[in-house]
C-alpha cells in the first residue's frame, strides 16, 4: 500500500511525539555531526573545541533522545512505521545517506586528502581528530585514526539506542553490550594504548619506521585479510615491540585454527559475527534500522552462496601465495607477481570496495549485512562448521507458526525463517549470525536460539504437531 | 486425473491445494476475489503499522504456484451447481470441477445496529477492510471499536501506531472474559490502558451516528455516551462467509453443514476452515472453528481424503496463541474462564504484572487440563506430549524448565511458580534441570 503520507523524518515522523528533551537530544546530537560535516568542509574549527564538542554531542545527544523515545512507551517491538520513513525505506533520505556513505568510504581509502589527510600536517576533518590521536599516542591522526574513531563512536551511541530499544529483551541487551565493549576496548582503546606505550606503530628517534601490526584480538584472519602480509609478519617480530608482537601472532592463528571452530560448534557463529565482530558490530547498532531491506528472494540465496565461497576460495588462494612468497622469499608464485596478483586485486576488490564501500555504504539499499552475508570469508568459514558440525539452531516452537512473515521480513541475513517455521522444522543455515530477531519479533513464540545435541537438529517433521489425522506410518 | 477446485486462498484452502500437489497429479485451480496470491491473514495488522509490506506477508514467492502446478484464478464465485458440478462466476464465465472445496473463510459480524452500513464503519478481515482502514483512517482525531476480542485488540494496535486516540468497547466486564479466566483478562486491561486506549468495560454499541455524506461521526453507547469519533471498527467476532451458496443446494447452518471427513451434504463437494460447520463436535471443540491453525490441519486432512482414503479430521490437544499489544498469549489444552467442578486451578503471576501463568489439572486423578501463559513461552511438544502421555500437574512442573521457550539469557520463573504452588498446594515438587534428552523424546514422538 501506497497510501500512506511519506515521511522525511529521520526519527519519528509525528512531531506530537518529541517533547523538549527529545529536542534538545536531537539539536546537541545534531550539533556533533555539524560540526563534522563543517570540518570536513574545511571550516577552520578549533579541533580542541570541536572533536569533543562533535564527540560528545553525538554520543550525549542520541543517548538522551533514544532513552526519551523508548522509556516514554511500554517496552516491546518498536517497528512501527520502518516501511513509511524514508530513511528506513529506500526513500529520498535513505538514497542521501546511501551517497554519502558510499562518497566517504571512496574518499577514505582512495583520497584521504579530501578529508584532510596530508603528509605535510593535516587539515580540515582529520585534523580534527589530531588532539585525540596525540592523547594516545603523541602522532597526529591518520584518515584511520578518525576512521575508528567514528566507527567507535557509532557503535557506541547507537548501541546505546539499541538498549532502550530491546530493554524487554535480555538476549538483545546483553548481545548489544558486549558489541559495544569489544570494539570499543579490543578495537579501540587497547590497540591505541599499545600504540601509545611504543608496542606498535613507533618511528625510533633515528627516524626509522618499526612498522604496525593489526592489535585488534578479535579481527581475525581471513576477514583480516593482511595477517600474513610480510609487512605484518615482520612487524610481529620487532624486537621493541615483544612480547606483545609475539603474542599476538600466536593469538591471532590459535583464533583461527582452535578458538574459532570449536566455539563456533558450540554455540553457532554468532559468538562471533553478532556478538563480537566490528562489522558485525556496526550492522547490529548503526545498520539496525535497515536490517529489513535484505533480500528474501531464493534468487538472492543462489547469488550468495557463490558470492561467499568465492570470496572464501579467493582469500584462501591468497594467502597462500602470501605465505610462499613470505618464506621463500620470491615475490611470485607459478610466475604470478603475488602482489599485483593476489593482494592487490583482493585488497582492492574485497578489502576495500567489497566490505567497505558496498558493505556499509549501501546499508541504506540493501540492508545491513551485504559484507556479511555474500562476501566475508571468516562469515563464511564459520558458515560451514556451523551448517554441517555444530549444536546451534533456531527451534521452531511445534505448530505455532501462523506464517505472519515478521521473521523474514527483519532477518538481516535475508534467509526466509517463515519458510522453515510453518513447516515446524528448526531453522539450520550457514548464513544465520544469530542475532536473535526473529526470535524477538515473532508474535507467537515460535522461534528459540539455542545450542543441543546435534541429533534431529535439522529433521524436518513428517507432519506438524497437533493433527492427529494423518499418521506418519501412512 | 481430475480436476479439484478451491474456493478461496486462505490457510485452508492453499494447505489443501498444496497437499493435494503433494500427493497427487490432479488438476488444481484456487479461485479467490479477495487478491492474487496467498497472504497471511494474521499478518494485516503489521501492513498498516508499517511493520511489513503486502509482499512481506506473501509466504510463498509468486513463482510458486506456477512451478506447483497450481493455478490461481481472480474471481468472484456467484453460483455452484452441484448437479452439472459447474461453477458460475461474477464476469459471466463458469468452469467445471471434478472435486470441490469450500474454503471462503468468515466475514465481520453486523449485528443489526442502526447506522453499522454507514461509511467508516468496518471489520478487519481480509485485504479490502484493510484499504477500507487505510482510506478513512486518515487524518482522523478518534476510532472507536466495538467488540473485545482478538481483532479488536489488533485493531487497537493498529489505530495507536498512528497516533489515532481509540475508545474501546466491550460489552462484557473484562477483556475477553468469556475465554480468559479473570487473573489473564484483568493483566491484559491493565495493558490496554497502559497504552492510553480509552477502554470502557461492561458498554456496548446503541448506535452509530451519521454525518451529512454517510460517514460516521459519532457512536452511542448503552450507557447513553456519545462519543466523537470518525471511524468505527465492527469485531464482534466472525461467521462463514457462504452466502453465495444459497440455492446450490449444500446444505448450510451458520457455516457450511459437513460430516467428519470435512464432506458436505453433496458427494465430491468439501469444506474446511472457518466456513465448515461440524455437524457432530468433537469432544470439547466447537462446531465452528474459526482459527489459523485448525484451518490448517483440516486443509492437511482433507487433501488426504482428496487424493488418498477417506481421512477424519482429527485435531490433536488444542493449542492457540495471540498477542495483546506487547504481551504473548499461548495456551495448550483446556482452561476455561471459570474450572469446571472435576478441576482444580492455580494462578501465578511475575511481580511485573506482565507475565503469568495458569494451570488446570483434574482433582481426582492430578492429570494435567490445560495451561495458559502470558508474557512468557513454552514449548508446544512439551504439552502435546505431556497431555497424550497423561502426565500430572506434578510431573509438568518438576519438568517445567524443558518447556521453556523463552530466549537465553532470559529470567527465568520455574522456581517462583513451583515455590507457589507448594504452598497453595501442600506439595513438595522440586524443579528438575533442563534435560535435552528429555527434549528430544518430546519432539520425536
Amino acid at each position: 500500500m501506497s497510501s500512506v503520507d511519506p515521511s522525511l523524518s529521520i526519527a519519528n515522523p509525528d512531531p506530537k511525539d518529541t517533547d523538549a528533551i527529545q529536542k534538545l537530544g536531537l539539536a546537541l546530537a545534531g550539533l556533533g555531526v555539524l560540526v563534522l560535516f563543517l570540518s570536513w568542509g574545511g571550516v577552520g574549527i578549533p579541533a580542541a573545541i570541536g572533536l569533543p564538542v562533535a564527540l560528545l554531542g553525538i554520543l550525549i545527544g542520541t543517548t538522551i533522545y533514544s532513552a526519551r523515545l523508548y522509556l516514554n512507551q511500554p517496552e516491546g517491538i518498536k517497528n512501527n512505521g520502518v516501511y513509511f520513513k524514508s530513511l528506513t525505506n529506500r526513500g529520498a533520505l535513505g538514497w542521501v545517506t546511501g551517497i554519502v556513505l558510499t562518497g566517504f568510504y571512496i574518499i577514505l581509502y582512495w583520497f584521504p586528502e579530501y578529508i584532510g589527510f596530508k603528509a605535510s600536517g593535516n587539515e580540515g576533518f582529520v585534523a580534527l581528530f589530531d588532539p585525540l590521536s596525540m592523547f594516545f599516542k603523541g602522532q597526529p591522526a591518520s584518515q584511520w585514526f578518525l576512521y575508528g574513531t567514528l566507527y567507535t563512536l557509532c557503535i557506541t551511541s547507537l548501541g546505546i539506542k539499541f538498549l532502550f530499544k530491546y530493554r524487554h529483551n535480555r538476549y538483545q541487551f546483553i548481545r548489544t553490550l558486549v558489541v559495544i565493549a569489544s570494539q570499543l576496548f579490543l578495537a579501540y582503546l587497547i590497540p591505541e594504548i599499545l600504540a601509545g606505550l611504543n608496542y606498535n606503530d613507533v618511528t625510533n628517534t633515528s627516524g626509522e619506521y618499526l612498522g604496525y601490526f593489526n592489535t585488534d584480538l578479535k579481527n581475525t584472519w581471513p576477514l583480516d585479510y593482511d595477517f600474513f602480509y610480510d609487512w605484518q609478519l615482520d612487524a610481529f617480530q620487532e624486537p621493541s615491540y615483544q612480547p606483545i608482537g609475539t603474542l599476538y601472532l600466536i593469538v591471532g592463528i590459535a583464533m583461527f585454527l582452535l578458538v574459532t571452530p570449536v566455539i563456533t560448534y558450540y554455540v553457532g557463529k554468532r559468538w562471533y559475527c553478532s556478538w563480537v565482530c566490528g562489522c558485525g558490530g556496526l550492522a547490529e547498532t548503526a545498520g539496525d534500522p535497515f536490517r529489513h531491506l535484505s533480500s528474501k528472494k531464493l534468487g538472492a540465496w543462489k547469488l550468495e552462496r557463490w558470492l561467499i565461497h568465492s570470496v572464501m576460495i579467493f582469500v584462501f588462494v591468497m594467502t597462500a601465495a602470501t605465505i610462499y612468497g613470505y618464506f621463500w622469499n620470491t615475490g611470485e608464485v607459478f610466475g604470478l607477481n603475488i602482489y599485483k596478483n593476489f593482494q592487490q586485486p583482493y585488497g582492492f576488490l574485497i578489502g576495500a570496495t567489497f566490505s567497505g564501500v558496498i558493505g556499509v555504504g549501501f546499508y541504506p539499499m540493501l540492508g545491513n549485512r551485504v559484507w556479511c552475508r555474500f562476501g566475508c570469508p571468516m562469515a563464511g568459514y564459520m558458515g560451514i562448521i556451523q551448517r554441517f558440525k555444530s549444536r546451534f539452531r533456531i527451534t521452531t516452537n511445534g505448530g505455532q507458526c501462523i506464517s505472519c512473515g515478521n521473521c523474514s521480513t527483519y532477518c538481516e541475513q535475508g534467509i526466509d525463517v517463515r519458510a522453515y517455521a510453518q513447516k515446524g522444522q528448526n531453522i539450520v543455515r550457514a548464513s544465520c549470525v544469530g542475532c536473535g530477531v526473529c526470535s524477538a519479533v515473532c508474535p507467537r513464540g515460535v522461534l528459540n536460539l539455542e545450542n543441543g545435541p546435534e541429533e534431529g537438529r535439522i529433521d524436518l517433521p513428517a507432519i506438524i504437531i497437533g493433527n492427529e489425522s494423518i499418521k506418519v506410518a501412512d | 486425473m481430475q480436476h479439484i477446485v478451491i474456493i478461496g486462498n486462505g490457510i485452508s484452502g492453499i494447505t489443501t491445494a498444496r497437499h493435494i500437489r503433494k500427493k497427487s497429479d490432479h488438476r488444481i485451480t484456487v479461485i479467490s476475489a479477495e487478491t492474487d496470491h496467498f497472504y497471511s491473514r494474521t499478518a494485516l495488522m503489521y501492513i498498516y503499522m508499517g511493520h511489513m509490506k503486502y509482499e512481506h506477508t506473501k509466504p510463498y514467492e509468486d513463482w510458486f504456484w506456477t512451478k506447483n502446478r497450481i493455478e490461481l484464478k481472480r474471481a468472484y464465485v456467484n453460483k455452484v451447481d452441484t448437479g452439472a458440478k459447474t461453477l458460475s462466476f461474477a464476469d459471466g464465465s463458469s468452469m467445471v470441477y471434478d472435486k470441490l472445496v469450500i474454503a471462503t473463510g468468515s466475514k465481520s459480524n453486523k449485528f443489526g445496529w442502526p447506522g453499522q452500513d454507514l461509511k467508516a464503519v468496518q471489520g478487519l478481515y481480509n485485504y479490502q477492510d484493510l484499504e477500507s482502514m487505510e482510506k478513512y483512517t486518515k487524518g482522523i482525531s478518534r476510532a472507536v471499536i466495538v467488540g473485545g476480542g482478538l481483532v479488536g485488540i489488533e485493531m487497537a494496535e493498529m489505530l495507536l501506531s498512528r497516533n489515532i486516540p481509540v475508545t474501546f468497547l466491550v460489552r462484557e466486564s473484562s477483556f475477553w472474559n468469556n475465554v480468559l479466566p479473570e487473573g489473564e483478562s484483568e493483566m491484559i486491561n491493565r495493558h490496554i490502558r497502559e497504552h492510553h486506549v480509552d477502554l470502557k468495560l461492561s458498554t456496548g454499541l446503541k448506535e452509530i451516528l451519521s454525518d451529512d455524506n454517510g460517514r460516521a461521526r459519532a457512536v452511542l453507547t448503552d450507557q447513553g455516551e456519545e462519543i466523537a469519533c470518525q471511524f468505527v471498527g465492527l469485531t464482534a467476532g466472525v461467521s462463514p462467509n457462504i452466502g453465495f451458496l444459497e440455492g446450490s443446494g449444500i446444505e448450510t447452518n451458520r457455516g457450511v453443514l459437513v460430516d467428519p471427513y470435512l464432506e458436505t451434504s453433496i458427494k465430491d463437494v468439501f469444506s474446511a476452515g472457518d466456513c465448515a460447520e461440524f455437524r457432530e463436535t468433537n469432544g470439547e471443540r466447537k462446531s465452528l472453528e474459526q482459527v489459523w491453525y485448525t484451518g490448517r490441519m483440516m486443509g492437511e486432512a482433507l487433501a488426504e481424503t482428496i487424493c488418498k482414503k477417506p481421512t477424519k479430521y482429527d485435531p490433536g490437544h488444542w493449542f492457540n496463541s495471540a498477542k495483546f499489544f506487547d504481551i504473548e498469549y499461548q495456551t495448550y489444552g483446556w482452561v476455561w474462564p471459570k474450572p469446571k467442578d472435576n478441576e482444580n486451578d492455580f494462578y501465578w503471576e511475575h511481580e511485573s504484572g506482565k507475565i503469568c501463568l495458569r494451570i488446570r489439572w483434574n482433582k481426582e486423578t492430578d492429570q494435567l487440563l490445560g495451561v495458559n501463559n502470558f508474557g512468557f513461552r513454552l514449548r508446544h511438544h512439551a504439552f502435546d506430549k505431556w497431555f497424550k502421555d497423561g502426565r500430572t500437574v506434578q510431573y509438568a512442573l518438576e519438568h517445567l524448565k524443558d518447556a521453556n521457550f523463552d530466549p537465553e539469557l532470559f529470567k527465568k520463573h520455574e522456581e517462583s511458580i513451583v515455590a507457589q504452588f507448594n504452598a497453595e498446594n501442600g506439595t513438595n515438587i522440586s524443579v528438575k534441570k533442563k534435560s535435552w534428552q528429555r527434549i528430544l523424546q518430546l519432539v520425536s514422538n
